[in-house]
Order: structure tokens, then C-alpha cells, then sequence
């Protein structure tokens, strides 16, 4: 067991022929995926590789060849339709690594999937999901430091989520599942619904969780894990130096009008019984004392 | 992007919401002129920069002749107007904007901009205006109304009247709130705006609404479809160093420390930045070279990061994923021999091929203190910039 993603998991790759797409496409093949059919409007009968086909919609792709899951590398300006016409395809869990989709466009293809039972979007600005156990990597992140385990990783930095992995891998862990959430304003999952689907599954024993500056994820992940959440959680906040108003490269990372800052977060999480690491360096040392420790508080 | 309140009411203006008459000014002269064009008894000078709280630092004044227009204008033009928004060292004035003077019943607040918690456009309307909002929302949380707008169907007259009502307006002046409202609501979704911000709006003797002010920002993603929009940058305004980022394709900001920072990802910059205030540092800027890291970026970030004269050691941190720890080594040797590096580098590899990675380094001939981890790494730089 894990998450989101496991052996069933048949992957579309929306953006197969760009660049992005196809050296990530090819990658995600090496680790294993099963990448089933590629999407790039006007290149439908084309092979991938020569062995994925390429369709020209997502309704075709997934007619033929039984794809459920979508990954998304369409440049920004089209990439909200994309994500649309996997939900309409009947898609259920749609990845979105892109960066720089425009706000509003977001706002709009999230208010479309409102209306779509059943169909989770992840992302977009992400690193996306993998879940080492199944072989199934569905993004952009490095597969080989992974390995398959009992952790559970949850994200909105790229990077960071690297970080936390290799920790997890070099302390003889590995990981059940790791997600990135991805840095936008706008996204599709939040802390909560992957923390809720960490309780839930038997394979993850503990979690790590990475939020940064901007919004209010965090703040709500921690009321959460203070009223139900039954594992133990290591977790950091990035961004505690950052000057207020500007924008740190995710365009979700920002303070705006005083709200949103590290401090906040991470005194609202250590409240929530996380264990809070002071820097990343120390992720895989704090998640081992949480584990000593315990779940928070309340759910012990 | 931000963009000056005379642009912004040239926006406003396309698309209905009403707005004073005024003229954009360079000199004393014009401004003269100006005033007299506008022919009102009274006239207002406004500085224009980007940052908010002009009127309290000076930048915003009453003329009651063209002659007082001219003077406050000579006086106003060139100088360094500081405001809570600006910082300590301020921003220089070298544009103002004549605006009429209008007989004003009561000042509101209204503001448009994202809800992130419900993905949706929200609308903030306030009795308390010229007030910062951020103040209202501390102090008087009540005070503030919300309206969310359903992108499917958008802003919706009913939603206007409860603002409306909710402010306490009444007679034909409801009307036309609502009228400003609707125009708003699609000049913020057709412009692609991330914050469109009036304080205070107005409410004239003659049962007119006027936006007093126009706070506009417009969501940097979405620029490619508004050339239109892309025109108003004002390079003046801008932190130069981020203004050159800007150039390289690279995520900046300039902070006030003296230990510069290279690193791969949003996240792992903040966190790297974090970690050197931790150990007692002060870094000197966040800087994302993006995921791939390559020699051209890597040089272009050397440049940047050196071009700041109070920058006394570099830490270069990269988590090589896809990348390769190797191919990144021989980036930064390249790179560092290519700006002719003469202040401690401090660089911390992790992930692939990291030993290859680290033998490059060390056998680059450059002084390049080597750390295992994140902590270490600021340590080191730490160490490096004390001497």
C-alpha cells in the first residue's frame, strides 16, 4: 500500500514531444512507470520512444489504453486546459509539474474539477509523486535516491523534498509515498487531504512535512494533526528570514499584509505536536526523535 | 508587476470605474500648466512611486493656485520619499501626477484580490478608508465585508448591493457602487491583476463614487498575454540587481547581509538563507538557479551575487538530482575561474555522483572550502566572512 499512486497506476503524459515532457517521459520509463500513452495535439499516431503511443486528446488516451492518471508538462500558457480536459477525459489524479500557469487560469480549472467527482489534482509547480515500493514515479524528481519504505513525505519545495528523502534513504528508511504539493497560490491538494491519506494508509508509520512562507496550508495542516492526526511527524518551515511582500521565486511564497510568516506556521505545528527540525540539515535526525516520541500529542 | 497610480487609473478608465481627472507631470512647469488645465480651486500633487503611504511621508499634497501646484512640485520633484513601504533608504521622485480637487462626503476602502484558502477572487470592502487595511483586519476584524465571486459566473450585481448596504449606502449612490464594482471585477480579471486595491474610495457631495487611489499588481505569469501591461514597467522603481535577475532568467532578492547565496530551488534557497541566520550569518540575498543549475547560470548568479559590494563570501548549495553533482562541480570551477572569484567559497553538493562532485572541487586549484551538509556549510561561510 501507499498513496495516490501505486501498481494500477497508468500514466498519460500530457506534453510527451516538448522537451520537459519527453526527457522526464523517458525517466520516468527507466524507473519503471507505466507510462501507458503520451498527448500532444497533432501527433496523434506517433510512438514515443517507439512504444508509447501519442494521441491528440486526452478522451482517445484514455479509450485506448486505460490511463488514469495524468502528468502534466504543457508550457503554462495551455497547461490549465490541459488539466481540464484530463478531469473531462475522466482522469482521476492529475499531476501538474508545470510552473508559471497564470493565477487566474487556475482559479478557473479548479472551479471546473469542483463539478467532477472523484478527480484529485496535484500541483501544479511540483515535483509530483512517487511511491518507490509500486516502482512508480510520476514526475520530475530524481528516482534513484529513493527506496521503497514506511515514510511518507509531504512537500510545497522541490528541493527541500529531496532533501528530506535522501535523509530518509541514508538513515536505512525509505519512503512509502512522497508528494510535492508544489509552491503556487493556487493548487489542487493541500497539507491536509495528503496528511489525511498518510493516516489512513497502514504502510506510512511516520511523516515528514515541508511547508514554506504564504497562505495558510500550514496553519490548517496543524489543526488537523492536533485533532486526528495518529502518526508521528518530524516537520520545517522555510522561509523564516524572508522579508515581508517579496515574492521568494515559488509564486506562492510570499508575506502579504503580515500574514503567512515562518513563525506563525511553526508555532502553530509545534502546538500540533510536530517536531520541528531547525534546519533542513537536521529532517531525517528530528523525524527519527518524533518516532521515539510519538504521534502527537492528543492521538497518542 | 506594480505599476504607478496613474497607470492604473488610465486602466480603470478603460473599463468604466470612475476616476478624477488628472495630468502626469516631470516638471515644476507642467505642473503648472496642469493645474490650470484642470481649472479646480484646489488641486492635488502626488508623487508617484510604487510603494503605499505616500501621503504620510510627504508625497501627497494640496495646491491651492498653480503657482502653490508648481512650487510643492519643484520641491516634491527628485527627492527621496520614504514610507513604511519603502524601506530606510526610500525611493526618489521623478514623476507626479495633478489631480483635480473634489468635494468628498465620506472616505471608504475596497480591495479585490485572491482568497488563496478558497481559490477564488474576493472582493474587502471597508468603512474604514485611507486606514491600512492590514490595521483594520488587526484591530476591527468586523469592519471588513467579503464577497466571493464564483469564477464560473463572476461577480454578480446582488453581491455589490450587499456591500453596498453592508457600508451603509443609500439613495442612487447604491447604484453606482455597484456599477464601480462590476467594472473593477473585469478590469481585475482581464488584466490578469493580482491586486487591485482602491483606498480610499469616494463618495462625492454629488452622490458620485470615485477611486481617490488605484493600487494595481498584476500577476507576473500571466504578462505574455498582456504586452499592453508589460509596457507599464517602470524599471526606475525597481531594486537594480533584481531588474538584472530579471535579464538573466533568475529568481533574486537582494537582503542586507554579507554572505551571498547560490542554491538550487525555491524551498532550499529560503532554508539555506534561514539556516545562515541561524548559526549567527546574514545572507546577503536568496538566489533559485532553477533546477538545472548549468554553467550559464551558475555565471550569471557569480555575477550577480559579486556585483553587490557587500557580499564577503559565497555559499554555493546544491541538491544534484537530475542534474549530476559532477556536472555542476564543473559549473561552478568554470564559472568561479570565469568572474575570477577572490572571496571564500563555501559549497555544499548532495545527491548524485557527489563524490566525483567533490574531487572536482578539490582538484579545481581554487580555494574552495568543501562542507557535507546544510549546517556545516553556513558555518563555514560564517567563519569565512569574520575572518
Amino acid at each position: 500500500m501507499s498513496i495516490l499512486v501505486d501498481k494500477n497506476t497508468r500514466v498519460v503524459c500530457h506534453g510527451i514531444t516538448g522537451s520537459a515532457g519527453s526527457f522526464h517521459a523517458t525517466q520516468m520509463l527507466e524507473y519503471g512507470t507505466q507510462l501507458v500513452a503520451g498527448l500532444t495535439p497533432g501527433k496523434g499516431g506517433k510512438k514515443f520512444n517507439d512504444k508509447v503511443p501519442v494521441f491528440n486528446t486526452a478522451a482517445e488516451a484514455v479509450k485506448e489504453t486505460g490511463a488514469n492518471t495524468s502528468v502534466i508538462f504543457v508550457p503554462p500558457p495551455f497547461a490549465a486546459d490541459s488539466i481540464m480536459e484530463a478531469a473531462d477525459a475522466g482522469i482521476e489524479l492529475i499531476i501538474a509539474i508545470t510552473e508559471g500557469i497564470p493565477v487566474l487560469d487556475m482559479v478557473k480549472a479548479k472551479r471546473y474539477l469542483q463539478d467532477i467527482p472523484n478527480c484529485r489534482l496535484i500541483g501544479p509547480n511540483c515535483p509530483g509523486v512517487i511511491t518507490p515500493g509500486a516502482k512508480c514515479k510520476i514526475g520530475i524528481m530524481p528516482g534513484h535516491i529513493h527506496r521503497p519504505g514506511h515514510i511518507g513525505v509531504v512537500s510545497r519545495s522541490g528541493t527541500l523534498t529531496y532533501e528530506a528523502v535522501h535523509q530518509v534513504t541514508q538513515l536505512g528508511l525509505g519512503q512509502s509515498t512522497a508528494v510535492g504539493i508544489g509552491g503556487d497560490p493556487v493548487n489542487g491538494t493541500d497539507f491536509v487531504d495528503v496528511l489525511k491519506l498518510f493516516n489512513a494508509d497502514p504502510e506510512t508509520e511516520a511523516v515528514i512535512m515541508i511547508g514554506e512562507i504564504g497562505g495558510s496550508a500550514e496553519e490548517l495542516a496543524a489543526e488537523y494533526i492536533a485533532r486526528e492526526f495518529k502518526k508521528p511527524i518530524a516537520g520545517f518551515i522555510a522561509g523564516q528570514s524572508a522579508p515581508p511582500g517579496k515574492r521568494m521565486g515559488h509564486a506562492g511564497a510570499i508575506i502579504a499584509g503580515g500574514k503567512g510568516t515562518a513563525a506563525e506556521k511553526i508555532k502553530a505545528m509545534e502546538a500540533a505536536g510536530v517536531l520541528m527540525a531547525a534546519s533542513p540539515a537536521e529532517l531525517g535526525t528530528s523525524l527519527q526523535e518524533a518516532i521515539k516520541r510519538g504521534p502527537p500529542n492528543k492521538n497518542r | 508587476m506594480k505599476i504607478h497610480e496613474y497607470q492604473g487609473k488610465e486602466i480603470f478608465q478603460k473599463y468604466g470605474v470612475p476616476v478624477p481627472r488628472g495630468i502626469l507631470v516631470h516638471t515644476a512647469e507642467e505642473a503648472e500648466r496642469a493645474a490650470k488645465t484642470l481649472g479646480t480651486s484646489v488641486v492635488v500633487v502626488k508623487a508617484q512611486i510604487h510603494a503605499g503611504g505616500r501621503g504620510k511621508g510627504g508625497g501627497v499634497k494640496l495646491a491651492k493656485s498653480p503657482a502653490e501646484a508648481k512650487e510643492l512640485a519643484s520641491k516634491m520633484l527628485g527627492m527621496t520619499l520614504i514610507t513604511h513601504q519603502t524601506g530606510p533608504e526610500g525611493q526618489k521622485v521623478r514623476k507626479l501626477y495633478i489631480e483635480e480637487g473634489l468635494g468628498i462626503e465620506k472616505e471608504l476602502y475596497l480591495g479585490v484580490t485572491l482568497d488563496r484558502a478558497t481559490s477564488r477572487v474576493t472582493f474587502m470592502a471597508s468603512t474604514e478608508g485611507g486606514v491600512e487595511i492590514e490595521e483594520v483586519a488587526e484591530h476591527h476584524p468586523e469592519k471588513i465585508l467579503r464577497e466571493s465571486v464564483d469564477p464560473a459566473v463572476g461577480f454578480q450585481d446582488f453581491q455589490g448591493r450587499k456591500l453596498a448596504f453592508g457600508l451603509g449606502l443609500s439613495g442612487p449612490t447604491v447604484n453606482k457602487f455597484v456599477a464601480f464594482c462590476r467594472g473593477l471585477y473585469t478590469s481585475y480579471i482581464e488584466t490578469d491583476a493580482s491586486l487591485a486595491e482602491i483606498n480610499p474610495l469616494v463618495l462625492l457631495k454629488d452622490g458620485g463614487v470615485i477611486a481617490l487611489d488605484a493600487k494595481l499588481n498584476f500577476d507576473d505569469n500571466a504578462l505574455f498575454r498582456h504586452p499592453e501591461i508589460a509596457a507599464y514597467r517602470d524599471i526606475d522603481e525597481e531594486e537594480p540587481s533584481e531588474a538584472k535577475a530579471k535579464e538573466y532568467d533568475l529568481a533574486y532578492i537582494a537582503l542586507e547581509g554579507n554572505i551571498g547565496c547560490m542554491v538550487n530551488g525555491a524551498g532550499l534557497a529560503m532554508a539555506t538563507m534561514d539556516t545562515i541566520k541561524l548559526v549567527g550569518g546574514a545572507p546577503a540575498n536568496f538566489l533559485d538557479v532553477g533546477g538545472g543549475a548549468t554553467k550559464e547560470k551558475v555565471t550569471a548568479a557569480f555575477k550577480l551575487i559579486l556585483a553587490d559590494p557587500g557580499v564577503k563570501a559565497v555559499l554555493v548549495n546544491i541538491f544534484g538530482g537530475i542534474m549530476k553533482c559532477d556536472v555542476i562541480a564543473d559549473g561552478i570551477v568554470a564559472a568561479a575561474k570565469d568572474v575570477q572569484l577572490n572571496i571564500p567559497l563555501v559549497v555544499r553538493l548532495e545527491g548524485t555522483n557527489v563524490e566525483k562532485g567533490k574531487e572536482i572541487l578539490r582538484t579545481s586549484g581554487l580555494k574552495i572550502t568543501p562542507a557535507d551538509n546544510l549546517r556545516q556549510a553556513a558555518e563555514k561561510a560564517v567563519a569565512a566572512v569574520k575572518g
